[in-house]
This record gives structure tokens, C-alpha cells and sequence, in this order.
């Protein structure tokens, strides 16, 4: 399965190699800035390279890409889905995934990256789990730990490994015991020329924060659950129970994870909280032209609109823009030629 | 050299735990002396007895190896601390170990005797890592002390450890292929391991010693079937793909006679959602309702494979759900697959993104990419799947390059001809991008829809034409090649775009594209008589500054223009010849030598030339158009080969569907012993088998790990088994308890009750062994058999539920007092009210169902007096001989169910023929399919001998004739039963008015309709048997018709309540048409035949 995994900055410096089979040259990744060069973009790198005796598989996120090395045949979504598991890991474990932090925790990072693969294949996943095995980094921890000579590491097998909610580390107490649920929905539309929406769909999630005692089991029940109309669960949500009910009965991993995501398809119709509209006209006879985009609310049920932020990404032939918003603030990058 | 103050500090002992100084290399640009030099202070610090300085060493070598840095001389220095007792020194100490030992062997055979030591060690993490680093040192000389290891460790008592074990199976072959033999089996005993920990790693380890051992796989082919839904993600993408070449070798082809089923479409698909409505065990169901032909039905071993990976299309990781959609893919009937396209569409636009920046979500292109080229190639093949979904794979501005033109590929290959106005819509705008691979791919397209669809091949040209005036040179190249391929299909009507065309040569400065104009002048060279002799006089005017690739369609064009018009382009062909004999390129100078021969007549040849028109200008095939990723899915979908197209190593070829299906008996685990008893049971004991399961080959299951008190069990777990035929009822049990979701709350429950059964157990293995005959009797020993296994595991969770058994009541205590009040209800046929009806099932239903009592009075009252058949015959649910003396019967009684009117109420009749009293009957813990539920009766406390009872139930069947299985539990025994509904019994009539019938008719059309025409016997020509029939078939109301010939009936499916309408046209001589309208097709075609066969028997 997975061989090696290489780091690398924007800047192309390998900063960190893992390997969990024999080792692999770093000299591979040269195939991967061969690629990378081609790309005029960091997102345009092709997901999977081709090379004589191994295949490269790349993320790309916070900046740094994430390429595994495999030497044979594997699901390609099989090692993505890692890597981003593992980018997930590390923001868990240092709140950013940035390559500062992971310079700065890097024995964390190699014993998270031990724990998460044997031979190549995950071992463990859960952030609760591995977090039983190697602490996290804190301030107290450490202090304490250079007082007391007592470490990072676990001596005991965490016992969510063993048992049949593997996600959920026992003996958890809180003297406040709270749950906290976010639901964040965003639409993606396509709005045409004339300012109509031609597709639009919402993509949700519900995001938890659960701090409480024990082995909670909690049941959530949704006001219309017909309107959601795909859905993927984290593992803890039991299934058979959302198709015969409709509601969401789990027991929760501690701390933060997502609970649920769903898709509102583009056959629903969507309503978009916004109307956006807008006008380019060019000034005959000068490089000049004026680009005007009114976003308005619409629809809202009673409800304000807040923190409306308009991103534009203007072609490479612009040069500069004047920005005259009529509310709010306004910035724009030469370089990516992003407007705010 | 910035490392060099954080050195000097170290070396004074000071452990200062500033993260920060880790991450600095010590080593980084240091030069050599001093890099020497300090691994020297590195080798004192770990030479040093305290913890401290031994980890601070531990750490900054780490950090060095994870930069990429050789540390391989501190290898003595490191091993020394092997055993070191602080933990974390230790792990990094392995770590090292583990990089180094190749490059060390010698040395690092000092360090075995520690993993030695490891793994016997009573801590499990211990014993587990010890196994894990002593087999990932890959050191040849202690392959034999690996393997000595390994299959210790895979009969430890730890799932954790065994885990490991099959870890460390892949790793010793990789070092060893010679132990292949002795580690197939350990796969083998591997295998069998019931944990769900277990299953994924050596899955794993299978699919890298042995993948071609398909053989290992049958014994445990259920379990892992089973298994699957609560293997961690990782595992369930290795076994899914497994299973699936597994399905590949061992199941018909469910699309075999697929051209048989589309003569017959109806029937085809009566067909196959049949069978999966009823899943396992619908072989004769199936059989009879096809008897016609020879048809094809399913294995139910692959229908179980189907159901069980379904749930996971709503998995998190993506991984699993192109896992589980390439196994739909592959495996499923035609009918089904379209289920994945869902699931697929949501990976396209979710991941699980950082949640610390929910609202700026990165989009994580690598995902789509890689699921976009498997949508590509599933949508040549199924366009119909994603059709619906069309407006998801529109492409976004923000999309990357890549991501475009995958997204384009699909759209072109969904387009047809009724959405090809919307997405040319859609092209149109993509030509205005700014990306310009992007717009010559959207242009690629184009051309593409218009080859496959012939209506709109004369818009798309227009199109195209009107591109050719676009300023950006490359839209115009890419217009103009893909407007050849399209001329080239219907050139004659077009002399007018090629003249436009022609005019480009003196702009377009695209290699490309000015060879295809050229090609096309000289292709159609007596369409364009004029032009073509001056397009050619200028080509050859700069012939020297040309490509090569337009070089060489300039001596095409010179050699098509002298064959047809020599007089006024002789001079310029030779011209145009001669430059070319000395060019540069050997190509273009053989291919000028080459054409002189054929054109220009010569002494001594002449034989070739007389035919070189024929050469040149002979009709030439019109260039197809097709998808890149047309042949494509011969590799299995999803996996890196598919993405590559090309085989990558280690690729197993997906195998052929087999001709005749191999044996099925081989997943047999134990043979069951059949018994003479009713039809119906027989039926239920088909399906038996299919989930038997291996609890005889158990090998170490979690029993063994569980505390003493789990002795007892296994004891009483292998004495039950001694008896004979138990097997097939103890799976059923087993079956249950999977099919159960994650089936946490159920062990709960059973967790709960264990004490109880504990005691009852006892009693009643010594009972089964008493009586190894009868079929059915197996059913106790079974429970204790799987409740020890339940047990295990509880006991394995032991340290947390206790707050669970409180938590979760138990449906089957809290029920009876309820279920007191709404059975006398029923007995009376008293007209049901809301408040008896008290929380039925689990707590939080409650509200829920008493707001269904709430419009209970109005749907109930109308029907009791439409329909004027109650009841139909008794059918058998436990035969008096199966059940030691208790014979239960049911029937259906048409009446509406108290408690829930979407339930179907069922009467279930119980005698006593033994010659003791049956104690405390009641239902226990149903364990039903998805969207089933039941209403159990209260508890009957007692049934002296000779004497019966009656007892109402209510089951919401969810408009699906799947069958409900459920216990019967006496004090003693319980007794698996399941009942089946007939599909007429799904639905309650409606009354309606001829006009409300023929306008709820006329908006039930197309799909929704269903006709058969049969000819009635003579037996059933008058209005009243047809009627009688009718509604003995079909729980449906007659509706008043003005016409004497035609019968309608109405009504509506008991859980959703969509219309079923049903119409039968009689001639007098007997012919007549039935017809159905129905939302709900299945029920629908099920309905058909059904009424079919009573009208005609």
C-alpha cells in the first residue's frame, strides 16, 4: 500500500519523509516537480504520476503537498482519502497544518505518522484514539512532563481500539457537560448572464462539538428530514436507524468532528438567499472598462444577511482595478488578480 | 549553523523541552568535523542513565531521519536503549530501528531478544508493537523467528494483536516469498477471526501473498459480508474490492439475458426488483413468477453481498463509496445500479474539509478528479444513471483545469437528444473562458455531440462556423479541425464553409489547423473548382516556412489538384514537389519522392499511376468521434490502473462472469439438515443456510479474551453444537443480530437480559440435546451460541455500558403492559380510539405514533365497509411439530390496526396441542429490514393444553413485500419466524367516484401503468367471482362503474399511501385487459400477477 510520504512546501524543499516500507530515494519526488512545472497552478498537479517503478499520489492543502509513494496497485481514493485523514490529524493535533508547525512538532508528527500506518496500511485513524496513544502537545503537558519525566506516549492500548465504538475514548468527564452543533450549508450556483439561476445546490454539514460525560447515546431528530437529500454519516451514526426513522442516533466521539453531511441536489429548487447582478461595459478608444456587481438580499425569510464578502477573479489581462464598493471594505491582489 | 547555540545548550544538559530546537536539524549545513562531532554529544546523551537526556537524543535523531538525514552511525548508540524502560525512548528507538536495520543487519540482531521478550509480555500494546517492529526490520536471517512470531500472535488472545499479526503476513513475504505456504495458513486461520479488527488487515494481507486463493474466501464469504458495515473504513475498501472479483468468479452475470428481459421489460423488471424485495431466499419466488423460461435468479449470496455494501454508499470517506459503487458497478443488475450515481454526485462536491475553516472550504480537487474519471467512464456505458444528475457536472469557474475538462467528458457523453439544447447552452458559455485548454476542449466537445447527435450536427456547425471569426487564434485552430471531422461526414452541402474556410489559410497560423483546411480543399477539391489551385499557389509560396505537419498536407493538396485539374496546376505540383524532395525532413522528402511516382506518368512504371486517382481520391470513412474513455472499464473501476489506463504492478484482472455458476454450496458453512414440514417453513430453511455462519470454525474469537466467566458459554456454545441441525436456525440468529445496523442498541439490550438468559440457557442445551431431530429446535441452542458471543463482546465493552444498560430501555419489558390495553381493543372490533394507544416500541417513537393515532378514526372507518372479504386463509408460522406442541397460524384479517394505521393487522392464532401449559408467549427482539416494523401482541400468560388463542399484531411492512422476521418466545423456547406478506395485502381500499377514479387514472400514466391481457376461464365470467377474486387477491375497494364489462377497484398502499388502481376490462368471450396504476411500480407489477393468476386459475 502506501511506501513513503514526502512534504513538500510551496517552495519545492521536501521538509519531512516517512517511510513505512523499505525506504524510497527522495530522488521519486523529481518526477513530481517535473509535474508540477508543467502545471501552470498548484491545483492543476495531476492527483496521480506515473513513474517507472512507483506511482505518486498528491494532496495539496495548506500550502503543502502531501505525496505518497505507492508501488502497487491501490484504490487511488484509497491513499487521497488518507492523506487528507492525515492533514486532518495534524490540524486536529496543532490547530494549524502549516509547515512552521509541523518543523516545530516534528517528533509529534513522526509518532502520530507511525501509529497511523503499519506496513502501509492505516492502523489508526481516530483521532481519539491516537490522541490516547500520543498526546498532543500543550503547554501544561509539556511543563509537566519535563518536571515529572512522565511522556507523551501511552503506555496502555486505547481502549476504543478494542471496543465497538472505536471512535469514542472511555472514561471521558467533564463537570460541564455541553454539546455544541453547528450547521453550515453552503450553495453553490451558477447564476447566467441575465442574472437567473441555472443550477444551484446546497452542501451541508453538521459539525459537533461534544464534550459530555460517559458513553452518551444521543438521538437527533430533524424537522422535515426529507429535504435532505443525500446524506453521509460519521461512522457513529447508526444507519438502520435514519432509514426506518429518519433520525440520528449515535454515540459521539469526544471533541470535535463532523457528525453528518448532506447534499441538497440541484433538482430541489434552492433558494438563494442573494441576487447577484451584474454589468461590464468597455470604454471605446481606452484599456478602460467598468465592471459593476450588485449582491442584494432576497428571500430571506425575515432574516439578515451577514458578513457578505464578494470574491472576483478577474483574467490575467488586468492589470489594476479601482474598487469603489458602495458598503464594506474592498482589496485586490495584482498578483492573483483577486478581488475582495 | 543556527542549530549551533541549541547544541551547546543540550550539551549542558539541560533537556529544555522547547519544541522548536527538535525541529532544527542539528545536522543541517553543518560541516562534516562538527556534524561528526555531534553525533558523538548524541551518542553520550543516550549512553547516560537518564531518561531525560536519552529522549532529548531520541528526539533531535528523529527529527534528523524525518529531514531526510543520514543518522546511520548512531545504530550501536541507539540499539543499546532498546530496552529502555521509558516508553517514549523506546518508540523512537523503534522507529529508528526500523529505518536502519536494513543497512545494519548485524547490529540490529542485538536488539531481537527485546521483541522477544515483547511478545510475551501481558501488556497487549506491548506485545503488539513488539511484533510490529521486530517484523518490520527487514532482516533475512530472522525470517524463521518472524514467522514463529506471527503465527504465535495469531492465535493471541488480543483482536489488537492479531491485527497486528496479519500486518506483519504481507512484510515477512515481501522479505520471503519462500514462506508463502505457511502464511496462506495463517490467512486461512486469519480468516475465520470474527473481529471486526481483524477482518480488514487480513483481507489485506490475503489480497498481497495470495490474491489468486479464491478458494480460502468461501468459507468465510458470509461472515465478511456481514462483518463489513462495522469494519473500520480502511478495511471495508479491501474487502469490498476483493469480494468483488470474488462475486466476478463465483455468480452468474445478472445481466446474462439481458436481451431476454427487454423483450419483456415489464417482466424483466418485475424480475428483478422481486428479488430485491425479498432478498435471500426469493429463488422460488422468482421461479415461479418467470415460469415461462429458463430465468435468471440471483445467487443469494450475491444478493447478500448487494444489500450489505448498499448502507455504505453513505459512508464518509470517499474512498469506501467508490468502493461500493464500482462493486454496483461490476456486480449489480441493470436496474440497480443507478443507486450509486447519487453517492457519486455528492463526492464531486464534498470532503471532509478542515473544520476549523468551515467557511472558506478548499475544494479538494483530488478527490474529484479522481471520481469524475471513473463517472466518465461508468457514463458511457449507464448513461441513463447520471442523466438526472446533469446539472452537477457543470463546470464552475473556480474548477481547476483538470477537473474542466473531466466534467466536459461526462457531459458530452450524457448528452442526447433531449437535453442537448441545454448543454450546448452551456457550451456556448464555456467558449468565453479564459482558460484556453479549457475552450479547445469545449470545442472537442462540440464536435463530439454533433457526430452522435444527428439533429443538432447542423447547429453545432453553425456554431463552429461562427467561432471561426473569433479573435483568439486558438479557437479558431481547434473550430476549424473539429469542423473538418464534421464536414467530412456530409461534405456536399458545405462548399460554402470550406470557401470560408479557405480564406483562413492566410491568418490562421496554427500547424493544426491550416493542415486541415488544406486536406479538406484537396479532400473536396471539386466543390471549391476555383479556389483550391490558388489556395495551393500560396501554400507554395511559403512552403519552406511551413511545419511539417503542413508540409505534408501541401504535397496531399498538390497531388489531389493534378489528378483532377493537371491543366492549371502541373507547374505548381512539380514546384511544390521539387522543394519537397530537399527538405529537411526524411518524411516529407519520401513522401514528395513517393507521390511523384504515382501522379506523374513515367516511361517504365505507369501501372501504379493509372490508379492513383483511385489512391487519392477514394471515398474515406468519416472519422468517429468517441470518448477517450471508452474501453476503459474493462479495468476494475476505482482502481489506480483504471485512473492510469494502463495496468499498474500487482493489478488483478477483474475475471469474466463465469458460464455456469460454480458450486454455491461451498460458503456453506455446515450442511443443514432439512426436515419434512410446511412449504412455507421450508422456505424460511432455504434461506438458512445462506447466512449460516462459521461458528463451529470459530478459531479464536473474542471468548477467548473475555473474562472466565465467558468459559461457561463456550462450553455450553460447543455442547449445543454437538447436537445435529442446529446450524441453520443458530445462523438465522445470527443473521439477525448483523443485519441489525451497527446493532449497538440491540446488544445493549441483550446485555440487559444476558443474566436472564444465562440461567435459561442451561435448561435449554440440555434440552437440545435431548431431540437433534427436528428441524427447528435448534433455534434455543442458537441463542445461547450467538449469546455467547454477544456475551464477548459486551464483555469487551465492559468497561463502558454500564451506562448503556440503564440508558437503553428494552422494547420487550416495556411493551407488554402497554400492549394490554390496545389487544382488548382489537378482540372487541370496537371502533379504535386514540388514548390506549400507548408508546409502542422504542421511547422516542412515541410522540410520533400517538400523532398517528390522532387520524386513525377517519382512514379506519371507511374501509371495514368497502371491502367484503375479511381475512383470507390461514397460512402456517410455526408447525405444531417445530414447535414442541405449539401450533401457530396467521392470517390476515383486513382490518385496520389500531395502533397505527399504516400498519397490517394480522391475526395470529396459537393452539396448544402439547400436553403442558406454554408460558408467557410473547414477541422477542425483532430484528427486521429496513423501514419494517412491528407491533408485538401483549404477552399471553399462559396456554393450558388443547386450548388456543388469538392475537393481533401489527406490522408496517413499508409498502415492500419483504418478509418480517421476528421470535416467538414462550417461557422456554423461541421460535424464528417470519412472515410474508402477498402483496394485495399491502393496501386498503379507498372509496372514490368513477370521475375521481378516472382522473386519478389519467395522472397515473406511462411508467406508472401497468397491462396485462389474459383470457378469463369460464368459471370466472360473472360479476361476482371476478369480484370475489378480485378483492381475495387484493385488499381494494370496488369502485361503482356504469359500464357492465369493466371492473375497477381502488386503493391505497397502507405506509405511503399512494393510489393503487386497478382495472380489469372483460370482453364476453373472455378475453380481458387488466391494468394498473400505481406510483409504486413494484407493487404494482406484483399486484398484476397476483391477480393474474387468481382470475385465470
Amino acid at each position: 500500500m502506501i511506501h513513503s510520504l514526502f512534504l513538500i512546501n510551496s517552495s519545492g524543499d521536501i521538509f519531512l519523509e516517512k517511510h513505512w516500507k523499505s525506504v524510497v530515494s527522495r530522488s521519486v519526488c523529481d518526477y513530481f516537480f517535473e509535474a508540477q512545472e508543467r502545471a501552470t497552478e498548484a491545483e492543476n498537479v495531476p492527483p496521480v504520476i506515473p513513474t517507472p517503478h512507483h506511482y505518486l499520489l498528491s494532496v495539496y492543502r495548506h500550502k503543502i503537498f502531501f505525496v505518497a509513494v505507492v508501488q502497487t496497485e491501490v484504490p487511488p481514493l484509497f491513499v487521497i482519502e488518507f492523506l487528507h485523514r492525515v492533514v486532518d490529524t495534524f490540524q486536529d493535533y496543532f490547530g494549524v497544518c502549516s509547515e512552521p508547525v509541523i518543523k516545530d512538532n516534528v517528533v509529534v508528527v513522526y509518532e502520530v505518522l507511525e501509529e497511523m500506518l503499519d506496513n502501509g496500511f492505516p492502523l489508526a485513524t481516530e483521532s481519539n484514539i491516537l490522541k490516547e496513544l500520543i498526546k498532543p502537545p500543550t503547554i501544561l503537558r509539556t511543563v509537566v512532563n519535563t518536571i515529572t519525566g512522565s511522556t507523551n506516549v501511552g503506555d496502555q492500548l486505547p481502549t476504543g481500539q478494542l471496543s465497538v465504538v472505536p471512535w469514542r475514548r472511555t472514561g471521558v468527564k467533564y463537570t460541564n457537560n455541553e454539546a455544541y452543533f453547528d450547521v453550515i450549508e453552503e450553495i453553490d450556483a451558477i447564476i447566467d448572464k441575465s442574472g437567473s439561476t441555472i443550477t444551484a445546490e446546497i452542501q451541508g454539514v453538521i459539525d459537533a462539538c461534544v464534550k459530555l460525560t460517559g458513553m452518551p447515546d444521543l438521538t437527533l431528530s430533524f424537522m422535515n428530514p426529507r429535504l435532505l437529500d443525500d446524506v453521509s454519516f460519521h461512522p457513529c451514526v447508526r444507519f438502520k436507524r435514519w432509514e426506518s426513522e429518519r433520525i440520528l442516533s449515535f454515540i459521539p466521539p469526544d471533541g470535535n468532528f463532523r457528525l453528518l453531511s448532506y447534499h441538497v441536489s440541484a433538482q430541489n429548487l434552492v433558494a438563494i438567499p442573494v441576487y447577484v447582478k451584474h454589468s461590464i461595459s468597455f470604454r471605446d478608444s481606452s484599456s478602460l472598462g467598468r465592471f459593476e456587481i450588485t449582491v442584494g438580499p432576497k428571500q430571506t425569510m425575515g432574516k439578515t444577511i451577514e458578513g457578505v464578502t464578494v470574491t472576483s477573479q478577474m483574467p490575467k489581462g488586468v492589470l489594476n482595478m479601482s474598487l469603489t464598493p458602495s458598503q464594506g471594505t474592498h482589496t485586490f491582489d495584482p498578483v492573483t488578480k483577486v478581488g475582495d | 549553523m543556527s542549530a549551533a547555540p541549541a547544541y551547546s545548550d543540550d550539551k549542558g544538559g539541560s533537556a529544555g523541552p522547547g519544541e522548536p530546537e527538535y525541529g532544527h536539524d542539528p545536522a543541517s549545513g553543518g560541516i562534516f568535523s562538527s556534524d561528526y562531532k555531534r553525533h558523538d554529544d548524541l551518542k553520550e546523551m543516550l549512553d547516560t542513565n537518564k531518561d531525560s537526556l536519552k529522549l532529548e537524543a531520541m528526539k533531535r535523531i528523529v527529527a534528523m531521519i524525518a529531514r531526510g538525514k543520514n543518522a546511520s552511525d548512531l545504530f550501536p548508540a541507539v540499539v543499546k536503549n532498546v530496552a529502555c524502560k521509558n516508553i517514549e525512548v523506546k518508540k523512537l528507538v523503534y522507529v529508528y530501528l526500523v529505518r536502519y536495520a536494513e543497512e545494519q543487519q548485524d547490529l540490529a540482531l542485538l536488539s531481537i531478544s527485546t521483541f522477544q521478550r515483547g511478545l510475551k509480555d501481558p501488556n497487549q500494546l506491548i506485545r503488539a508493537s513488539a511484533l510490529r517492529v521486530l517484523s518490520s526490520i527487514r532482516v533475512p536471517i530472522i525470517v524463521p523467528i518472524m514467522m514463529l512470531a506471527i503465527k504465535e500472535a495469531a492465535s493471541d488472545m488480543s483482536p489488537y494483536v492479531r491485527k497486528t499479526a496479519a500486518h506483519a503476513i504481507p512484510k515477512l513475504y515481501s522479505l520471503d516469498s519462500d514462506q508463502k505456504d505457511q502464511l496462506i495458513e495463517v490467512i486461512e486461520k486469519l480468516l475465520a477471526d470474527k473481529t471486526t479488527l481483524v477482518a480488514g488487515s487480513v483481507v489485506m494481507a490475503f489480497e498481497e501473498v495470495c490474491p489468486e486463493r479464491i478458494d480460502l474466501i468461501h468459507k468465510n464469504y458470509r461472515k465478511l459480508c456481514n462483518l463489513l458495515i462495522d469494519v473500520e473504513e480502511w478495511g471495508q475498501v479491501v474487502i469490498i474490492s476483493m469480494l468483488t472479483r470474488y462475486a466476478r468468479t463465483q455468480f452468474l452475470s445478472p445481466t446474462q439475458n439481458e436481451s431476454l428481459l427487454e423483450e419483456n421489460p415489464e417482466k424483466a423488471f418485475y424480475g428483478s426488483e422481486e428479488d430485491e424485495a425479498k432478498g435471500p431466499g426469493s429463488e422460488e419466488a422468482t421461479a415461479t413468477a418467470l415460469p415461462a423460461r429458463k430465468p435468471y435468479v440471483m445467487d443469494p449470496d450475491h444478493r447478500l453481498l448487494l444489500r450489505n455494501t448498499k448502507p455504505l454508499l453513505q459512508s464518509r470517506s470517499a474512498a469506501v463509496v467508490m468502493a461500493v459503487a464500482q462493486l454496483y458497478f461490476h456486480l449489480a443488475p441493470k436496474a440497480e445500479v443507478g443507486v450509486i450515481a447519487k453517492a457519486l454526485v455528492r463526492l464531486l462536491r464534498s470532503h471532509s474539509r478542515g473544520a476549523q475553516v468551515p467557511l472558506t472550504p478548499p475544494l479538494h480537487s483530488e478527490v474529484q478528479y479522481v471520481v469524475l474519471q471513473n463517472v466518465a467512464t461508468m457514463s458511457i456505458k449507464r448513461r441513463g444513471m447520471f442523466e438526472p444528475y446533469l446539472k452537477s457536472f457543470y463546470i464552475r469557474s473556480t474548477d481547476p483545469t483538470q477537473i474542466k475538462i473531466l466534467k466536459l467528458e461526462v457531459l458530452t457523453n450524457l448528452a442526447n437528444e433531449t437535453n442537448i439544447p441545454t448543454v450546448l447552452r452551456e457550451f456556448q458559455t464555456y467558449i468565453r473562458s479564459m482558460d484556453k485548454d479549457f475552450v479547445a476542449a469545449t470545442i472537442q466537445a462540440i464536435g463530439r455531440c454533433a457526430t452522435n447527435i444527428g439533429r443538432v450536427r447542423d447547429t453545432c456547425l453553425n456554431g463552429l462556423v461562427q467561432l471561426l471569426s473569433n479573435r483568439d487564434e486558438l479557437v479558431v485552430a481547434e473550430s476549424v479541425v473539429v469542423i473538418k471531422k464534421l464536414l467530412q461526414m456530409q461534405p456536399a452541402q458545405h462548399g460554402e464553409i470550406i470557401k470560408h474556410l479557405a480564406k483562413l489559410t492566410d491568418n490562421i497560423q496554427v500547424p493544426m489547423a491550416r493542415a486541415s483546411i488544406l486536406w479538406l480543399i484537396g479532400e473536396y477539391c471539386e466543390h471549391v473548382p476555383r479556389i483550391a489551385p490558388d489556395v495551393l499557389r500560396k501554400m507554395a509560396k511559403s512552403f519552406t516556412a511551413e511545419e511539417d505537419i503542413v508540409k505534408l498536407q501541401v504535397i496531399n493538396l498538390a497531388a489531389k489538384l493534378y489528378l483532377t485539374n493537371s491543366k492549371q496546376t502541373k507547374l505548381l505540383t512539380q514546384y511544390v514537389l521539387s522543394l519537397a524532395k530537399y527538405d529537411q525532413n526524411y518524411d516529407i522528402r519520401d513522401r514528395a519522392r513517393f507521390t511523384r511516382q504515382l501522379i506523374v506518368p513515367s516511361e517504365q512504371g505507369g501501372a501504379l499511376s493509372r490508379h492513383a486517382k483511385k489512391l487519392f481520391l477514394a471515398p474515406k470513412p468519416a472519422p468517429v468521434l468517441e470518448s477517450s474513455f471508452k474501453d476503459r472499464d474493462h479495468f476494475q473501476l476505482g482502481s489506480l490502473s483504471h485512473l492510469l489506463n494502463a495496468k499498474a504492478t500487482g493489478y488483478q484482472e477483474l475475471p469474466d462472469w463465469p458460464e455456469e455458476a460454480p458450486d454455491p454450496s461451498v460458503r456453506n458453512v455446515e450442511v443443514p439438515e432439512w426436515t419434512k414440514c410446511s412449504n412455507r417453513e421450508k422456505r424460511k430453511e432455504k434461506e438458512k443456510p445462506f447466512y449460516s455462519d462459521s461458528e463451529g470454525e470459530s478459531g479464536p474469537t473474542e471468548s477467548a479474551d473475555s473474562d472466565p466467566g465467558s468459559e461457561s458459554e463456550s462450553d455450553s456454545k460447543s455442547s449445543s453444537e454437538s447436537g445435529s441441525g442446529e446450524s441453520s436456525s443458530e445462523s438465522d440468529n445470527e443473521d439477525q443480530e448483523e443485519d441489525e445496523e451497527k446493532g449497538r442498541s440491540s446488544e445493549s439490550e441483550q446485555s440487559e437480559e444476558e443474566g436472564k438468559k444465562k440461567m435459561k440457557k442451561r435448561k435449554k442445551v440440555s434440552e437440545g440435546q435431548g431431540e437433534g431431530s427436528s428441524s427447528d429446535e435448534g433455534s434455543d441452542s442458537s441463542s445461547s451460541s450467538s449469546e455467547s458471543e454477544m456475551t464477548s463482546e459486551t464483555e469487551e465493552e465492559q468497561v463502558e455500558p454500564a451506562s448503556w444498560r440503564k440508558r437503553t430501555p428494552p422494547s420487550s419489558k416495556s411493551a407488554p403492559a402497554a400492549k394490554e390495553i390496545s389487544l382488548l381493543d382489537l378482540e372487541d372490533f370496537t371502533p379504535p380510539s386514540v388514548q390506549p394507544v400507548s408508546p409502542p416500541m422504542v421511547v422516542s417513537t412515541s410522540l410520533a405514533t400517538d400523532l398517528e393515532g390522532l387520524t386513525l378514526t377517519d382512514s379506519s372507518l371507511v374501509p371495514s365497509l368497502l371491502s367484503p372479504v375479511l381475512g383470507v386463509g390461514r397460512q402456517e408460522l410455526l408447525h405444531r411439530v417445530a414447535g414442541e406442541g405449539l401450533a401457530v397460524d396467521y392470517t390476515f384479517s383486513r382490518q385496520p390496526f389500531s395502533g397505527d394505521p399504516h400498519m397490517v393487522s394480522v391475526h395470529i392464532h396459537f393452539s396448544n396441542s402439547s400436553d403442558t401449559p406454554i408460558k408467557g408467549l410473547h414477541v422477542g427482539t425483532p430484528k427486521l429490514p429496513a423501514g419494517i416494523s412491528i407491533q408485538e401482541f401483549p404477552e399471553i400468560e399462559s396456554l393450558a393444553p388443547g386450548e388456543s388463542a388469538t392475537a393481533i399484531m401489527g406490522i408496517n411492512f413499508c409498502d415492500s413485500t419483504q418478509a418480517a422476521n421476528f421470535q416467538l418466545c414462550t417461557q422456554t423456547r423461541q421460535f424464528y419466524v417470519s412472515i410474508q406478506p402477498p402483496v394485495g395485502e399491502l393496501m386498503a381500499p379507498v372509496f372514490m367516484s368513477e370521475n375521481e377514479f378516472k382522473k386519478e387514472q389519467g395522472k397515473l400514466t406511462g411508467m406508472n401503468e401497468i397491462t396485462e391481457k389474459l383470457t378469463l376461464p369460464d368459471t370466472c365470467r360473472s360479476d361476482h367471482v371476478v369480484v370475489q377474486k378480485v378483492t381475495a387477491t387484493a385488499n381494494l375497494g370496488r369502485v361503482p362503474c356504469g359500464t357492465s364489462d369493466e371492473y375497477r377497484f381502488a386503493g391505497r398502499t397502507l405506509t405511503s399511501g399512494s393510489l393503487v388502481l386497478l382495472t380489469l376490462d372483460a370482453q364476453p368471450t373472455g378475453a380481458a385487459q387488466l391494468t394498473v396504476n400505481s406510483e409504486k411500480m413494484v407493487i404494482g407489477t406484483m399486484l398484476v400477477k397476483d391477480v393474474v393468476q387468481a382470475l385465470t386459475q
